[in-house]
């Protein structure tokens, strides 16, 4: 069986994959770093979405072998050390965009791929770029909130809590 | 003023942190030592009998550990249909066996022929090619009416007909009902569709078997709404194993909206296999395989009128409704378009009669059972659809003619044979239009047109029964069990405490909730209370989380069962303080003796029931734990109304919401950010039935919407920010929370804001068109526009 080497959230992995291993199969079987999740066999719910080499990638578009050599960031490596939440994530917390949990880690992975990328999105350009995560249960109002805030804009105004 | 913890709080949610650093614990991420995988091989034809179904080769592939067929299953009981309908003659509903492997006949893409139980999931799915299947096709039965048809094929060989049963509510009306009808100054009808829809929880379905031969314990761990229910079922049901040695555990649930309530096949495989197999057994559902064998929702097509007399006042409803039932009785699908739909048909209005007519139809289709609101919508879906008809043909304001005929006085007795006991809809009405700036109407009308887009505004009301239900109530309707919640508060000697819960969670946040309730009860912080749930081995009975019921009667037996503990904890306060117990006072956690400086904290009390050195032992156990069941008195009525307004592209038929405003009577609330979430999650959803989401099978039973490429569901730019409102609050009045559930009102009030909205768009622009069938597509638009 080959053999694939990379970096996860600052730590080298390596394992034994078939040449068909998708990425997320090897985050999840082989590293055991379940937080990266399945929610689709079409590559359209985001669900899976991870960085590879800065960029968000969806983990189950792409083989475990391609992100040979490359750095890998999961949700499990997103908060500090110590436990303390990334500034997505608490923004998450705070204001109530997650529900279930399940579109969570993707939802996240993309939120911090957008602030990087636009660090002060408008209502629009965010749910322009969540186009590729699906979340069946919070109708997308609290997250489109939390990553505004997140990116330090005053939510004030928008409706709720 | 909002609190800053307790009931009332927008207390921030616990759970939230497993879940945002990747260490929740979904069932697909339980992976038991020495486990194999399954793979399950499905019908990828609608009908037809199973000639043969040949595993040798499959037998032989790399790592296969066992190949199972139907004949696997001869002595195992089907999966159990939950409750029995009547029909309008008095008769039982027809209800056919449910084979957890197809036996003799395949009756839907997806139904489950064999399953390869393999080392590796790769191996499972790569033997499951080689097995041959000979089925000889049978015509596709697909089209209700067509099912209903003299000489149709039929689903079921043994069943007289296509038609599980004939209902009709309250059969005693019926000619009063006509007869109203025939009298009426007015009469508006309208027939529609209630799409067929999938839940789509994000998580698919996944279960793991696991067998100990040691002991003889079964354990599954499974994606369910309700552990306890699975171990029931399954357990008594279908594989015979008894509940002390059956363990049902459903750890993190991504989502269910209904999806995860009933026992499904692949749940009573695993199970099964572990135990045949002596190995862990794995299946996780893709979701292609869910789409083909998740329960689905709605599928209703209804034809309803509306009677009124020369003062605009309902006079009579009626209403005729074909409802799929798919192949197979799903767990609880019979009671969807009957008590979950008929009941309902009264809505916020004083109609005094009303007949409803419901015909069960078997399908070559997937299983249809309860999704998000669950006959609810279907019900107020029809009935704010027709009295919107009815406005625009008699020219009066759509909003009057409802305000006319709200019920006003509680508790009020439906013609339906169910009581509401509060509410107050001219307020949440009230409420409403001052929330969607109702005065600003016409200058953005003015504007879209100059933009050249229709605009139109729809207006809606809702009511739904939540908090099912009461028991010997629900046994007379056909239900197969209770429906009572129970609950364990287990205090520890350092004043902690763990509530166990029936109650499941996926979503919902209950473990912030429900220790907010019980915090609240006691005057402690939030932090000392941990709620756990989801786990038979741990958790007491529990009927589960559906129907928005979990605060109303599962939050009720933690009252419940909290209340006998700080009645017992009065009791050992009052020997310490030496008092009476009559003159003891719970306050901030602090028990103190009425008018005096004498007090002793929870903490105190709660160390000498387990170190009971000074404790009046002859009168009162040690220990501080109590378990309570909470079976409810009625029903509760959550009610509201919802406005959406839109703008209509002509050119396209594209239909972009503009904003949508919910306000919402939901009694009493316990944690608003997770109330107003809830709210949003079910609009998004109601949104994309109106707008998006049809599960769609050709005249062949080929399932065409069998993945995210052909079901549309709602993204992030397809709808807007919601207003949401929950401050008119009739309490229920009786449970001791004044709770009403909130998880189903927003996929309930949508639909039909959302299409009376558009139908409003259209008709202001001249054109002669009074209804359109959902998803209202660019293209069902634009079809219609180009028509009307
Ligand atoms: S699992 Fe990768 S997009 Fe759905
Ligand atoms: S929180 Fe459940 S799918 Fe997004």
């Amino acid at each position: 069986m080959p053999q694939v080497s990379m970096t996860v959230n600052g730590k080298p992995a390596s394992g034994e994959i078939e040449g068909r291993t998708l990425l997320v199969e090897f985050l999840r079987d082989n590293l055991g770093l379940t937080g990266t999740h399945v929610g689709c066999d079409t590559s359209q719910c985001g669900a899976c979405v991870v960085h590879v080499d800065g960029q968000a990638v969806k983990a189950c578009a792409m083989f475990a072998a391609e992100a040979e050599g490359a750095e890998v960031l999961t949700i499990e490596g997103v908060a500090a050390e110590d436990g303390t939440l990334d500034p997505v994530q608490q923004a998450f917390q705070d204001h109530h965009g997650l529900q279930c949990g399940f579109c969570t880690p993707g939802m996240v992975m993309s939120a911090k791929a957008l602030l990087a990328e636009n660090p002060t999105p408008t209502e629009a350009e965010i749910r322009d770029y969540l186009e590729g995560n699906i979340c069946r249960c919070t109708g997308y109002h609290n997250i489109v909130k939390a990553i505004m805030a997140a990116s330090g804009q005053d939510v004030s105004g928008i409706a709720a809590e | 003023m909002p609190k800053d913890a307790g009931i009332g709080a927008s207390s921030k949610r616990r759970e939230d942190i497993r879940f945002l650093t990747g260490t929740g614990n979904y069932t697909d991420d339980i992976n038991i030592r020495g486990q194999a995988y399954v793979h399950f091989l499905r019908s990828d034809v609608a009908h037809g009998k199973l000639t043969s179904v040949d595993t040798s080769a499959a037998q032989g592939m790399p790592g296969v550990l066992r190949v199972f067929t139907g004949d696997d299953f001869a002595d195992v009981g089907g999966l159990p249909c939950g409750w029995q309908v009547t029909d309008r003659h008095g008769q039982p509903m027809q209800e056919p066996a449910h084979p957890v492997l197809a036996r003799g006949k395949v009756r839907h893409v997806g139904d489950p022929i064999a399953a390869v139980v393999a080392e590796t999931r790769e191996q499972a799915r790569d033997a499951a090619e080689a097995i041959e299947v000979e089925i000889e096709d049978l015509p596709a039965v697909v089209d209700m009416k067509a099912a209903l048809a003299d000489g149709a094929t039929k689903v079921h060989d043994d069943l007289t007909s296509n038609l599980c049963y004939d209902w009709g509510f309250v059969e005693e009306n019926r000619e009063a009902v006509d007869e109203a009808i025939k009298s009426a100054a007015h009469v508006t009808t309208l027939e529609l569709v209630n799409n067929r829809l999938v839940a789509n929880p994000m998580e698919p379905r996944v279960a793991v078997g696991d067998f100990n031969r040691a002991t003889g314990d079964s354990t599954l761990y499974t994606t369910s709404q309700n552990p306890h229910v699975i171990r029931l079922l399954m357990g008594a049901f279908v594989l015979g194993i008894p509940e002390h040695k059956l363990r049902v555990v459903a750890p993190d649930v991504g989502g269910g909206f209904g999806s995860k309530i009933y026992h499904y096949a692949e749940e009573a495989f695993c199970t099964f296999a572990a135990k045949a197999l002596n190995r862990p057994v794995k299946w996780t559902s893709t979701r292609s395989e869910a789409f083909m064998s998740d329960a689905h929702g709605r599928d209703h097509v209804t034809k309803i009128e509306l009677a009124l007399d020369a003062d605009n006042n309902f006079t009579a409803l009626r209403t005729e409704t074909y409802a799929n039932m798919g192949a197979y009785l799903s767990t609880f699908a019979p009671s969807i378009p009957t008590w979950l739909h008929g009941t309902l048909m009264a809505g916020n209005y004083k109609t005094p009669l009303i007949y409803v007519n419901v015909k069960a139809v078997f399908t070559n289709t997937v299983p249809v059972d309860a999704y998000r609101g669950a006959g609810r919508p279907e019900a107020t879906f029809q009935l704010e659809r027709v009295i919107d008809k009815a406005a625009r043909e008699l020219g009066v304001d759509p909003i009057e003619l409802r305000r006319q005929n709200f019920v006003t006085e509680f508790p009020y007795a439906t013609p339906v044979a169910v009581e509401y006991d509060t509410g107050d809809y001219n307020a949440t009405m009230d409420k409403l239009l001052e929330m969607v700036d109702l005065s600003g109407f016409e200058a953005r009308l003015a504007e879209s047109k100059k933009n050249g887009k229709l605009r139109g505004l729809g207006v809606n009301c809702y009511i739904e029964a939540c908090g099912i239900a009461p028991s010997n109530l629900v046994g007379q309707l056909g239900a197969r069990a209770g429906l009572y919640e129970s609950a364990t508060v287990r205090v520890n000697a350092t004043g902690g405490i763990t509530v166990m819960t029936g109650s499941h969670s996926h979503g919902q946040g209950h473990e912030t909730s429900f220790a907010q309730v019980i915090a609240d009860m006691i005057g402690i912080d939030e932090s000392m209370v941990e709620v756990e749930h989801g786990d038979t081995a741990n958790t007491p009975m529990g009927m589960g989380t559906y129907g928005s019921r979990s605060l109303a009667v599962g939050g009720s037996a933690m009252v419940r069962a909290t209340e006998k503990i700080i009645s017992k904890a009065r009791k050992i306060a009052a020997h310490l303080l030496e008092a009476s117990e009559a003159d003891i006072e719970l306050k901030d956690g602090q028990f103190s003796v009425a008018g005096t400086d004498k007090s002793v904290a929870w903490g105190d009390v709660t160390l000498a029931a387990y170190v009971p050195h000074n404790y009046p032992l002859e009168d009162l156990e040690p220990g501080l734990e109590e378990t309570a069941f909470y079976d409810p008195a009625n029903f509760t009525y959550p009610a509201g109304a919802y406005a959406c307004e839109v703008e209509v592209d002509p050119e396209t038929g594209k239909v972009t919401i503009d904003r949508f405003a919910a306000a919402d009577d939901f009694g009493n609330v316990v944690n608003p950010m997770i109330v107003e979430g809830q709210v949003h999650g079910g609009l998004a959803q109601g949104i994309g039935q109106a707008l998006l989401e049809n599960c769609a099978y050709d005249e062949d039973g080929q399932l065409l919407s069998a993945s995210y490429m052909d079901y549309a569901m709602p993204r992030a730019d397809d709808v807007p920010f919601y207003q949401v409102d929950h401050s008119c609050q009739t309490p229920c009045t009786h449970n001791p929370l004044g709770v009403k559930g909130c998880g189903e009102a927003g996929a309930i009030g949508s639909p039909p804001a959302v299409v009376n909205a558009v139908v409003d768009a259209l008709q202001r622009d001249g054109r002669d068109i009074t209804h359109i069938d959902m998803p209202l597509t660019p293209s069902r638009v634009w079809t219609a526009m180009s028509q009307g």
